[in-house]
């Protein structure tokens, strides 16, 4: 395969770099697409699922919404959490849902390949790959039906955003509000991968992980709810140690042009933090990592 | 295969397995123990109940939600007792057994002279102890903040909830396996459990008190079993009569009674239930490679 370099990448230019590695990740993508194809009924029962799930995650926020509004004798349209309408909390669902689908799609079946790697000791052969070792394992494996629940999400979050008004300020200001949100949501893609890369780096150290990645999974659901109900030391944890609201409420504020410029600073920086982190981490792990079958 | 266990006298089977129950405890028990780490990591993962928790306590900031009136206090214990019985009556049962069905592994467990059933029963029950241990301490400190206004102050009350426990988690039980032996019929069993866990979470109580539900959903909720499985326990223990109105009356003990009676019906019908599917399931079964 091409695959097999006679040079090692590093002494490449920069943009040679850039495009190895993007053909790279094609070839990676139709690798994993060409294998779950012969799953097609799989694609699409688990794809459905997904969306009944979504569904049904829906079902608790229109129930409070509308039992709030029924206590304070309101109108559904002027119920509020702390600032945070039906519409507006439906977007952070919407949100949070895509970014499930991209952790699902994406990040989780790849980081799951890297903990079985380590344990059966074939990381090796990935290591002796002349391209950069995170880069294979981060790409190795992609699960295409979740495309379908990343579609349904897109769709609330459009219903949503239309039914917030987001859609009628104006074609300059909405603009820049999609282009900000569009951001932070790649900040938020960024920090949900340098986390999990944290929790796999573990991996090395104490093997037995796979349900860590439950408990990972089972500590973002908090993001589906937007910020505001968060109060106190849940909310400094979910800010600054955590930063699931960041990763959730940031781009739904900025889609609504409220965020702060102090905020989205935050958002970007601690998603270059965190990313360098888990670089350094797994750098470290790699260096102390001795084979399984060696 | 099904024939090994043909040739055996019933009254004999029944007898050896009274036998063989406190070993098939004691193996699991090891298992458990095996296994404790991720046990502690798998109960964890139960965030939902706090997930939920956090959205109902700012949903009810400052009035007092549905027609029993649910302020944010209350709403808080509902969520931490459900979190509590969730933890103690869950099992795990779908997993093993849609595996054992897939691998082939289930043809070991046939070879057994205890019905496979049994076995899955021991090693769920097994678990209870570390489980509790891991619970228990949890369990304590919250209900000890709680007590003074939120639980019930009647001791029948209090001996009912008891009483539902093990009705609840047999109902959980059962009607995992019998969705797992399904997996004799169609391929992805654990599928069609989501769907299953999808009316779960709405209809028990699990995201949503059922008194809060729009009129219409509540309804259906109160034909379904699920809300015997975690709501109606954490009702009994909070003391809430269904609709509403004074505490720890004789009413409510009555309809405590009666909830009690209806679960207990209900893991009647899924025994008989699961019993008819699985004779079926295994004239059908053949395994790979065993």
């Amino acid at each position: 395969m091409s695959l097999v370099m006679p040079s090692p990448l590093k002494e490449q230019v920069p943009t040679r770099l850039m495009w190895r590695y993007l053909r790279l990740l094609w070839l990676q993508v139709r690798m994993s697409l060409i294998s779950q194809l012969q799953y097609r009924w799989n694609f699409l029962v688990l794809g459905l699922m997904q969306v009944f799930w979504l569904f049904v995650s829906a079902v608790p926020l229109w129930v409070a919404f509308s039992a709030r509004a029924a206590a304070q004798g309101q109108s559904m349209a002027n119920t509020e959490l702390g600032g945070w309408g039906l519409y507006s909390s439906m977007l952070v669902l919407g949100v949070f849902s895509l970014l499930k689908a991209v952790l699902d799609g994406a990040i989780n079946p790849s980081l799951a390949a890297v903990v079985e790697h380590i344990r059966k000791g074939t990381l090796d052969f990935v290591l002796l790959k002349p391209a950069d070792a995170q880069f294979l394992v981060s790409t190795a494996r992609f699960e295409p039906w979740h495309v379908l629940d990343g579609m349904a999400s897109l769709l609330l979050i459009g219903f949503a955003a239309h039914k917030q008004g987001v859609l009628a300020v104006g074609a300059g200001p909405l603009l820049l509000a999609v282009t900000s949100c569009v951001v932070l949501f790649l900040c938020a893609i960024l920090m949900l991968y340098s986390l999990w890369l944290l929790v796999v780096c573990a991996a090395f150290y104490v093997v037995r992980i796979d349900n860590l990645s439950y408990l990972f999974t089972a500590v973002l659901d908090f993001a589906r709810w937007p910020r505001a109900v968060f109060k106190g030391a849940l909310l400094v944890v979910f800010t600054y140690v955590i930063p699931l609201t960041v990763m959730t409420s940031y781009p739904v504020d900025a889609l609504l042009q409220r965020l702060q410029l102090s905020q989205a600073l935050w958002a970007m920086g601690g998603a270059g933090l965190l990313l360098t982190i888990s670089r350094f981490t797994w750098r470290r792990a790699i260096r102390q990592y001795a084979s399984a079958s060696s | 295969m099904s024939a090994a266990v043909a040739v055996r006298p019933k009254a004999a089977g029944v007898r050896l397995w009274v036998r063989a129950f406190p070993t098939l405890l004691r193996i699991g028990l090891a298992e458990a123990l095996a296994y404790r780490a991720e046990m502690l990591v798998w109960m964890l993962t139960t965030t939902m109940p706090l997930v939920s928790m956090v959205l109902w306590q700012s949903a009810a900031q400052g009035t007092q939600l549905g027609p029993t009136k649910l302020g944010s206090a209350e709403l808080t214990a509902y969520f931490l007792l459900t979190l509590i019985v969730r933890l103690s009556t869950s099992s795990w049962v779908l997993w093993l057994l849609t595996e054992d069905i897939r691998s082939g592994a289930l043809a070991q467990r046939l070879l057994r002279p205890v019905h496979p059933l049994l076995g899955y029963v021991a090693s769920q029950l097994a678990s209870m102890p570390l489980r509790g241990a891991l619970v228990l301490p949890l369990a304590i400190t919250l209900l000890w903040k709680l007590s003074q206004h939120s639980l019930t102050h009647d001791p029948a009350q209090v001996a009912l909830f008891v009483l539902s426990l093990p009705g609840a988690w047999l109902l959980s039980f059962l009607s995992m396996t019998f969705v797992g032996l399904l997996a004799f019929y169609i391929d992805s069993a654990a599928g069609l459990f989501y769907v299953w866990v999808g009316l779960y979470t709405i209809f028990s109580g699990y995201l949503i008190p059922l008194v809060l539900l729009p009129a219409w959903l509540g309804k259906v909720a109160t034909w379904l079993p699920f809300q015997y499985m975690l709501e109606v326990p954490v009702r009994m223990l909070l003391g809430w009569p269904i609709a509403g109105g004074a505490r720890d009356t004789i009413a409510g003990r009555l309809e405590a009674l009666q909830s009690l009676g209806i679960q207990y019906l209900y893991v009647g019908v899924l025994l008989l239930a699961v019993m008819l599917l699985w004779r079926a399931g295994l004239k059908r079964y053949a395994s790979y490679g065993g």
